[in-house]
């Protein structure tokens, strides 16, 4: 059911250090990797079938392949750790645990795309994450495996851990690399996209954590054991974060495909005495799903079927006690805080939705303006550079196609008809304790 | 809750106090960092940290000094400066705060939490205790999820709390006690942290455990089960789990969901560092 691959070492004395990810054949990889031709290691990876974990899904190795190799520029790798879109909890336990799964892919994934530094883009607001990170990479470092001629194969690379400042815009992986050259976090128009035109105007791969960190055990066990894993365009093991109404919230990693309802399952159940309402997928931006969608295999195909998004993986549970509206509304001012303000519908579309959706929780509303809000989303979704926006409309709209009675009920009682303490953890500490 | 979001706005920021903390040994470490990158302009962001680290915030001379360092005008390194939620044009206190009231947190309790601390230290979203000690803020996710509702001091995590933990937490910081995040180091000043985030590393990452609870819940099912990747060949480590599992994993299975307490349990230190 469970198949612990990246997390498998977590629970290792100082699992974070090089000795300890070395007793567990760390590294090893790395050596395989440096024996074979860098397209090789790109068709390995392209042969297991990984798929981005950051959220859009793209094929890892194909995303290699179009590095132009007879571009004569510097190749750079980047690595997006800048975790923080709503409910995503997965690279920051990993890289906290075990940096050197991390640091391991980068080397692998570098060498096969001939990049000569590599960034590791974390956001700033995880100081013990960064100061492993940092640690990891000088170990790395000390070790040979970072530097000039490494293990002797004559490849040199050098990895930089890069703290962020404070912006969710710069996951978009174009304003991550603008971030990255000094500048405002804002996204680029593509294309030319980065794999030809990226950092500093070079080729440029930039991957999520856990798709770099899935490299080495691709390398070390095979594409077709990592592919034996999964569903049939899903392939291989990945970390769901369930938080929120469920007993045991934590990291489960699983083959793709498994189902919300096997994992609530392993997970003790939705909170005791409460039944699901509501849950994301893959963060705040992917569209909510109910009750109705337990039975969904959580691949990329099959959440995409019930029009929502795999996302990252995170899946925040909701139970009774939950006001969609006040939910929605919080997620709609994280969006217009997060806006970047490149693109006028993200930027004044953003401000008018929490307007809007401000006067609804007050129960000052009508009808009318369930629709207004949905125009509203409508012209918003679709027409600005990156996908922030995009992500904004999507709660709103699911949460009025499924909970529409909801938004009625504001306008009856003139004012939420919910009780917010109702929800904490607190509420039920006696109960449960 | 749009009161969450705004910030205190009727103090004035000093432009210039006058007396700046930056130094020739600060421009040589602005240049040390700017020697890490292909292009030097890709330093600014960890520069700004250091600024913070030298200054309790960004001041004038701290952008003229990034500016001059990076051959870049005053103008451009505000326009970043001024983009950027972590850096900070107000003096921080000694402790930064930070409530997490985006979604999760917030009905997981976050917006009782934050609500109870600005009554207790007498603050609003962003400001900073008149003692000069915390400066509290309402922070969006902060990718901790499964440990809601999640505080950060000074960016560490501080997970499963509660009001009143949370009231303790900041007395705590307020009478000097020494206080450790459950999943990361005994916290340190907000200049220290900055300092960090700018690539000078502090030597303190063997402090704390390899993760919390709720990190380790999937993984502990699965040994407790059986479960393995197929091929029994993972990630290379469960075989030897009994000799060399970690104090937290064999503390065994989540004791209870009493929040606020557990997390605090875990207690690292460098006495099981090995090598």
């Amino acid at each position: 059911m469970l198949t612990p691959v990246l997390s498998d070492n977590w629970d290792q004395i100082n699992a974070w250090q090089l000795s300890s990810y070395q007793r567990t054949g760390g590294y090893d990889a790395l050596r395989t990797a440096l024996r074979m031709e860098p397209a090789d290691v790109v068709a390995a990876v392209k042969d297991s079938g990984l798929r981005g974990r950051g959220g859009a899904g793209f094929p890892t190795g194909m995303k290699w392949s179009f590095i132009p190799q007879d571009n004569p520029k510097p190749k750079y790798l980047v690595v997006n750790a800048d975790e923080s879109e709503p409910g995503t909890c997965k690279d920051i336990p990993l890289m906290m645990a075990s940096p050197h799964t991390l640091v391991e892919g980068v080397v692998i994934a570098s060498y096969a795309i001939r990049a000569s530094v590599a960034f590791i883009y974390v956001r700033g607001e995880v100081l013990h994450v960064i100061r492993r990170l940092q640690q990891a990479v000088q170990e790395a470092k000390d070790a040979g495996y970072i530097g000039q001629n490494i293990l002797g194969s004559g490849y040199d690379l050098d990895v930089v851990v890069h703290a962020g400042a404070g912006a969710y815009i710069c996951g978009e992986e174009t304003a991550l690399l603008d971030s990255l050259e000094g500048r405002r976090g804002q996204p680029r128009l593509r294309p030319p996209f980065p794999a030809v035109a990226g950092l500093y105007g070079c080729p440029t791969v930039i991957n999520n954590v856990e798709s770099i960190a899935s490299v080495p055990v691709i390398l070390k066990n095979g594409a077709d054991w990592f592919s034996s894993m999964g569903t049939e365009k899903s392939k291989g093991m990945t970390l769901y974060s369930l938080s929120g109404h469920v007993t045991r919230p934590g990291q489960y990693e699983a083959p793709l495909g498994i189902t919300l309802r096997e994992l609530l399952d392993l997970a003790g159940g939705v909170r005791e005495g409460h039944q699901l309402k509501f849950w994301t997928p893959g963060g705040s931006s992917t569209p909510l799903l109910t009750s109705e969608h337990l039975d969904v295999p959580l691949d990329y195909e099959g959440v995409g079927s019930v029009g929502s998004m795999l996302g990252t993986k995170a899946l925040q549970i909701f139970d009774d006690s939950v006001c969609v509206v006040r939910a929605v509304l919080r997620w709609t001012e994280f969006y217009k805080h997060e806006s970047c303000g490149k693109c006028t519908p993200c930027r004044e579309g953003t401000w008018w939705l929490v307007q809007i959706l401000e006067r609804l929780e007050k129960g000052q509303g009508s009808e009318a303006d369930l629709a207004e809000l949905l125009d509203l989303c409508e012209n918003i979704t679709g027409r600005s550079f990156c996908a922030l926006a995009d992500g904004a409309t999507a709660p709103i709209a699911s949460s009025i196609a499924h909970f529409k009675d909801e938004y009625l009920a504001h306008f009856e009682n003139g004012g939420c008809p919910f009780d917010p303490m109702a929800s904490t953890v607190f509420a039920t500490a006696g109960a449960s304790a | 809750m749009a009161e969450n979001h705004t910030t205190a706005t009727d103090k004035t920021v000093p432009y210039s106090t006058g007396d700046s903390k930056i130094t020739d040994a600060t421009l040589a470490e602005m240049r040390e960092i700017a020697a890490r990158y292909p292009v030097a302009r890709s330093a600014l962001l960890p520069m700004l940290h250091l600024v913070q680290s030298v200054e309790g915030r960004v001041t004038p001379e701290g952008i003229e000094a990034c500016a001059a360092v990076l051959g870049l005008t005053g103008a451009e390194v505000s326009a970043v400066a001024t983009f950027y939620t972590m850096y900070k044009r107000r003096p921080v206190g000694d402790y930064h705060v930070g409530v997490c009231t985006n979604t999760l947190c917030a009905v997981m309790g976050g917006d009782l939490i934050f609500d109870r601390l600005k009554q207790h230290l007498d603050v609003g979203n962003d400001e900073t205790t008149e003692d000069g000690k915390i400066t509290l803020e309402h922070l969006e996710c902060n990718a901790a999820c499964d440990y809601a509702p999640v505080m950060m001091v000074n960016w560490e995590f501080f997970d499963d709390m509660t009001p009143e933990s949370a009231t303790q937490l900041v007395d705590d910081l307020r009478e000097g006690n020494e206080v450790k995040s459950p999943r990361g180091a005994t916290v340190c000043t907000w200049r220290e942290a900055e300092r960090v985030l700018a690539g000078f590393p502090d030597g303190r990452a063997d402090e704390g455990p390899t993760g919390g609870k709720a990190s380790l819940a999937g993984l502990r099912l699965a040994r407790e089960r059986n479960w393995s990747a197929p091929g029994g060949n993972g990630g290379g480590s469960g075989r030897a789990a009994e000799t060399t599992v970690s104090p937290e994993a064999a503390a065994g299975p989540r004791p209870s969901d009493q929040p606020g307490k557990e997390s605090q349990a875990v207690d690292g230190d460098d006495s099981r560092k090995e090598d």
